[in-house]
């Protein structure tokens, strides 16, 4: 019984997968490149994972819930060039540029929020309007043309702390807050609740709609937070920011155990999903495979890990 | 009131009407539940058993008739009003949630916190979810094993048992079952109908309802026999035949079909 219980637990956090995958792509990258594990390339991987790590941790919440969300990187893009905007042209102080770039992506989750929950349309065709809205809006916004040249002080947010980058960090503290979130608080019982049974969770008096809008709220945020880290990253906000990371995001959680009908996965195996995706970017660099086999690739370990993982018993019976 | 001699009805429903559209699905019923009762409500398909349950707990009000808790009128909103009354519903569908494991389904949507009380943002007290779970469970006389197992992995009887505690959870005065058997084996099934004879004992009032007239006439004390929205039996269980009551299910002219 009791080395059973401890076997079940390991595998309903389903983290073992993601984790054992990245540790083989750590060990291949290595061999096939002599630059993979150079303190340099380290720090431009975690650099580069903060972005869509911070994307997948908002996208597993959705998909715990079991809706899914397509707009996160046209969210991104223009929660990012509102804050460009508000810096370069309206010289604005940079916490209220940062904050007027969250308030936008908080605004675009609470609109894909209240379409799915209270409108009732399903989540894949409301956020993939707001993914055309947002990404519209962005260019209407920017003329089609980046915005760049940032003073100092709103670049050093792409800056060091110690050795790691400051990215990172800040996408590390949103982790760990979330998943304590997802497993400490009545929230994040109900975002497991919701994406098991929803119905169920309704019949006891659980307000199912409430869940449904804060974990939109919640992706809206994270995609903001996400543009302003890559306009400081790039000292740029390009209108096409983001384009094709609603992929990375989605491919990060299911590459991190997060099932696409819901209820099941952890932000732990996100985390190693985000690593696995950005290694095997970093890696395609470092062997000079070009950008556009690059999407083909993520695709397919998408397709890969969505079949395997799917295909495992969904709860063991 | 309706019962001068022996026990007053606990809960009462009074000429209830329903109509869904054109259909006339209850016809001005009457119906009581005693504490410490169990009622089996038959019926054939469509006898409206479904929509007199589903107005006792709140799901939806009755177009026509009242309904009285210890002689007082009262009127449910929401499931959740009739549950604030003390009426509990065990659902056919094992709405039990299969990712959340024992104490979390029995819990849900109540959980204790350990600060924040009832906002969403509380921190979870898993610690006393886990003790009170066990508790509850002992105090039904039923073993459930791991607690810290899925719903999904657990057995129908198992996840029956759990619907039923979490119903019994806040102590209520009338236990509504809807074809609590419905998905269960042979075994399980007994030991569902045992769990509701010691929930007879403490006093709680029953409504049992099931297709196999067997576990009815098992368990119940007085039946209740719909047909076509109207009551056209209320017995008490020793004073009625099986044979009797599907005629009176079917129609007294048509001849018994099971």
């Amino acid at each position: 019984m009791e080395p059973k219980a401890w076997l079940r637990r390991i595998n309903r956090n389903r983290v073992l997968f993601p984790l054992g995958a990245l540790v083989l792509l750590v060990i291949v990258a290595s061999s096939l490149s002599r630059h993979f594990l150079t303190p340099m390339n380290i720090k431009n991987v975690l650099s580069q994972v903060s972005i869509i790590a911070i994307l997948a941790a908002g996208e597993a919440c959705v998909i715990l819930t079991g809706g899914i969300d397509l707009s996160v990187g046209a969210v991104l893009a223009i929660s990012g060039s509102v804050t460009a905007v508000l810096l370069k042209w309206a010289g604005v102080a940079m916490p209220l540029a940062i904050l007027g770039g969250l308030g936008v992506g908080v605004l675009a989750g609470a609109l894909n929020g209240l379409m799915v929950a209270w409108v009732r349309i399903p989540s894949f065709i409301a956020t993939l309007a707001m993914m055309a809205v947002a990404r519209g809006g962005t260019l209407v916004l920017t003329n089609g043309r980046p915005v760049s040249g940032f003073l100092r002080s709103f670049r050093a947010i792409a800056g060091y702390a110690g050795p790691l980058p400051l990215l990172f960090l800040i996408t590390f503290g949103v982790y760990v807050l979330w998943q304590l979130a997802l497993s400490h608080t009545r929230f994040g019982r109900y975002v497991y609740a919701v994406g098991g049974n929803e119905t169920g969770t309704r019949f006891v008096g659980v307000n199912v709609r409430r869940v449904k809008l804060l974990v939109f709220i919640l992706a809206g945020f994270c995609a903001a937070i996400g543009g302003i880290m890559l306009d400081a990253r790039l000292n740029a906000a390009y209108p096409t920011a983001g384009e094709g990371y609603e992929l990375d995001a989605i491919a990060a959680a299911v590459l991190g155990g997060v099932s696409l009908s819901g209820g099941v996965g952890s932000l732990v195996g996100t985390f190693f999903g985000a690593l696995v995706m950005t290694v095997l970017g970093n890696i395609l660099n470092l062997l000079k495979v070009g950008a556009f086999y690059q999407y083909i690739a993520k695709g397919l370990i998408l397709a890969v890990a969505a079949i395997s993982l799917s295909r495992g018993v969904k709860f063991a019976k | 009131m309706s019962e001068e001699n022996g026990k007053r009805p606990w809960v009462e429903m009074r000429g209830i009407h329903k109509w869904f559209g054109g259909v006339h699905a209850l016809k001005g019923v009457d119906f009581h539940v005693c504490r410490g009762e169990v009622v089996g409500l038959i019926g054939d398909n469509g006898a409206g058993k479904s929509t007199l349950i589903k107005i006792l707990s709140g799901v939806f009000p009755p177009d026509k008739g009242e309904i009285l808790i210890e002689g007082k009128r009262v009127r449910f909103r929401s499931p959740r009003d009739a549950k604030e009354h003390g009426i509990e519903t065990v659902y056919q569908e094992l709405a039990l949630v299969d990712n959340l494991d024992v104490p979390g389904n029995i819990f849900l949507g109540r959980e204790p916190a350990l600060v924040g009380g009832r906002s969403l943002l509380a921190l979870l007290h898993k610690g006393r979810m886990m003790r009170e779970a066990r508790a509850l469970l002992e105090r039904l006389k039923v073993n459930i094993g791991d607690l810290t197992a899925l719903a999904g992995e657990l057995s129908g009887g198992q996840r029956q048992t759990i619907a039923i505690a979490r119903a019994l959870y806040t102590e209520p005065k009338l236990l509504i079952m809807d074809e609590p058997t419905a998905a269960l084996a042979v075994q399980e099934t007994r030991k569902v109908l045992d769990l509701v004879r010691k929930l007879k004992e403490r006093d709680i009032g029953i409504v049992f309802i099931s297709h196999t007239l067997q576990e009815v006439f098992a368990v119940a004390d007085r039946i209740v026999i719909l047909r076509k929205g109207e009551k056209v039996g209320d017995f008490p269980a020793a004073e009625l035949a099986i044979d009797d009551a599907v005629k009176l299910m079917v129609g007294g002219e048509e001849s018994p079909t099971r």
